[in-house]
């Protein structure tokens, strides 16, 4: 996905001079293309985050459309009041990306674990969220992105959901229906969408129908097929590799309840408000920490006799 | 700069004092605090808004205005003053600072108040974003320039070494740095607090152009703030030694005044000093 949001990107960046890239000083092996083609649209801000974001929302104030790329918490969680203060406060043209969303870096430990961002950043005003689920998606997520002012969060994943290219299915702020179904819906965020997908294979054949939704922007949410996936299939199942306190699960139960649709089972598939104390890759992590397919799968046939 | 509107007829003692009283009325009516912030700081509020930065009432956004970002933000009540004396906002409006439904809050806001550069209120972020201000003025070609004002106490905040890394090590020598170095911090004095001296010494080993001046010296201040773009090829700060305070004799160099608010038999006493009669509301033009 990381390589896919710099491909598009570069695409940006010779069409936009005021695009700008600002790393934290990561990105090794992936920033250099785009640094041999665009050397005054890219800064290395050095390891100082949050000078990188203020100076950002400096450079955006005066005009510039700017990225600020690091691995999972650092363009959010430790530069958390710049972007809350300096980007979100004033409407800056920022955009933090994020490279490593959920499990993605494993093996390195909980410090590079992102599993509360999408809940933090989403409880930030003005702040738009978005954690695709391809690297295709990615590239026109990205594209759409930067067609939208103002301050704006990408997660990037290692993962991802391995389905086709599909460009004109795919709408910033909206909700993509990726299976239809009527036993239960499946709501996913980002790359996790291929357990949902290999949940709902395995549901499938034991005859349970389940729809698929992938929730790419979190914010704004897109309420329409949320609303009619709790009326129509009765059962929800919010599948998020992240916390389940503040991210997919409590926007999507906000939004059913406040509209008075309230599901008659809901289910939150995610990390159980806790930090892992072990390491292994994402596929690893997933299964040892309940939200693989497997356990995805179980939380649904919980819930299909619950909504019939 | 030339189209910027004349400011050689404003007599900056003249702007310091008006702010020093509007910063005592505020303060005063709003039942505020850092009313002693900004009688430290008055005087390079002046000498900057009154001569050193061009700026145009008629037209707050202005592309080739000079920026100025307040980073101790808590003393946002003496940019609202100083925006009201070159008339960006009505002086009446002064008298809401603080109060229910108010624009002017505590800490500096953009919201709904032309002239205000940026907001701010918590410490350590206003010299992040002037770097990035004055890199996009230099990417962009213009010779506009950025000034921030610091206190002592916030140079604490670790982000602003990071920013003050940045801006030498990309040359931003449109970025002049203020630091009202009162030597009181909100609890106890600089120097029982986390000392920074030797403070000129730490700004040049980041490769930066000091200048220490009377920050009450108006001839000084000027003579320091008023660096042209390009000039060096490094920033500068300009390291101004204040009286917290200063202006109003029972406040200055108390450690209380960074908190208190003038009432009472303080608050005559305060309008006394400065000239103000006692049951005077509005901006005294004596």
């Amino acid at each position: 996905m990381r390589d896919a949001f710099i491909a598009e990107l570069m695409d940006l960046a010779e069409n936009d001079p005021s695009v700008m890239l600002i790393t934290g000083d990561l990105g090794f092996g992936v920033l250099n293309s785009y640094i041999e083609r665009f050397p005054h649209q890219f800064l290395n801000a050095g390891v100082a985050e949050q000078n990188m974001t203020g100076l950002a929302s400096g450079l955006a104030l005066e005009g510039h459309k700017v990225y600020t790329y690091s691995i999972g918490n650092f363009t959010t969680l430790r530069c958390l009041e710049q972007l809350r203060n300096d980007v979100c406060y004033h409407d800056a043209d920022v955009t933090a990306v994020a490279v490593g969303g959920g499990f993605s870096y494993g093996q390195l430990g909980m410090s590079h674990f992102a599993t509360e961002d999408l809940a933090i950043l989403r409880a930030l005003p003005n702040m738009m969220v978005v954690a695709p689920s391809d690297p295709w998606e990615t590239r026109v997520l990205t594209r759409q992105m930067a067609a939208a002012p103002g301050p704006k969060y990408l997660r990037l994943d290692k993962g991802q959901a391995g389905l086709p290219v599909n460009d004109a299915g795919v709408q910033l702020g909206k909700v993509r229906t990726v299976r239809d179904g009527k036993a239960l819906t499946i709501v996913t965020i980002g790359a996790i969408l291929s357990e949902a997908l290999a949940a709902a294979d395995t549901l499938a054949a034991e005859g349970i129908d389940a729809r698929i939704l992938s929730v790419h922007t979190l914010k704004p949410l897109d309420a329409a097929p949320l609303l009619a996936a709790a009326r129509e299939t009765g059962a929800i199942v919010c599948v998020e590799e992240h916390n389940v306190v503040g991210g997919l699960a409590s926007a999507v139960a906000q939004l059913c309840l406040e509209n008075g649709t309230t599901p008659k089972a809901f289910r939150a598939v995610g990390l159980d408000d806790l930090y892992p104390t072990i390491v292994g890759d994402q596929d690893y992590l997933r299964a040892a920490y309940g939200m693989d397919a497997s356990a995805i799968a179980a939380a649904c046939r919980s819930v299909v006799g619950l909504a019939a | 700069m030339q189209e910027a509107p004349a400011t050689n007829l404003i007599d900056t003692r003249d702007m310091a004092l008006a702010l020093r009283r509007h910063a005592v009325q505020m303060t005063h009516l709003g039942k505020s605090s850092h009313v002693g912030s900004v009688l430290s700081l008055a005087d390079i509020l002046a000498v900057l808004y009154g001569r050193v930065m061009a700026l145009d009432a008629a037209d707050p956004r202005w592309a080739k205005r000079d920026r100025f970002i307040l980073s101790k933000g808590h003393a946002g009540a003496g940019v609202y003053a100083a925006l009201a004396e070159r008339g960006f906002i009505p002086r009446e409006q002064l008298k809401t600072h603080y109060q229910n439904g108010s624009k002017l809050s505590g800490h500096v806001s953009h919201k709904g108040v032309p002239g205000v550069e940026f907001s701010t209120g918590s410490l350590g972020h206003g010299l992040s974003v002037g770097t990035g201000m004055a890199l996009a003025a230099k990417r962009a070609g213009r010779d506009n320039r950025v000034f921030v004002l610091l206190s002592d106490g916030e140079c604490d905040e670790g982000s602003n070494w990071e920013a003050i890394m940045f801006a030498a090590h990309h040359k931003l020598d449109n970025l002049v740095v203020a630091v009202d170095y009162n030597k009181i911090q909100s609890l106890d004095l600089v120097a029982n607090t986390l000392a920074l001296e030797p403070f000129a010494d730490k700004w040049r080993a980041f490769g930066w152009h000091v200048t220490e001046v009377d920050g009450h010296d108006h001839d000084a201040l000027l003579g320091a703030l008023d660096v042209a773009a390009g000039r060096r090829g490094i920033p500068s700060v300009v390291i101004c030694h204040t009286t917290k305070g200063k202006g109003v004799s029972f406040m200055e160099g108390q450690v209380l005044w960074h908190y208190r608010t003038p009432q009472g038999d303080e608050y005559a006493d305060a309008r006394a000093e400065l000239g103000l009669s006692h049951d005077e509301e509005g901006r005294a033009d004596a």
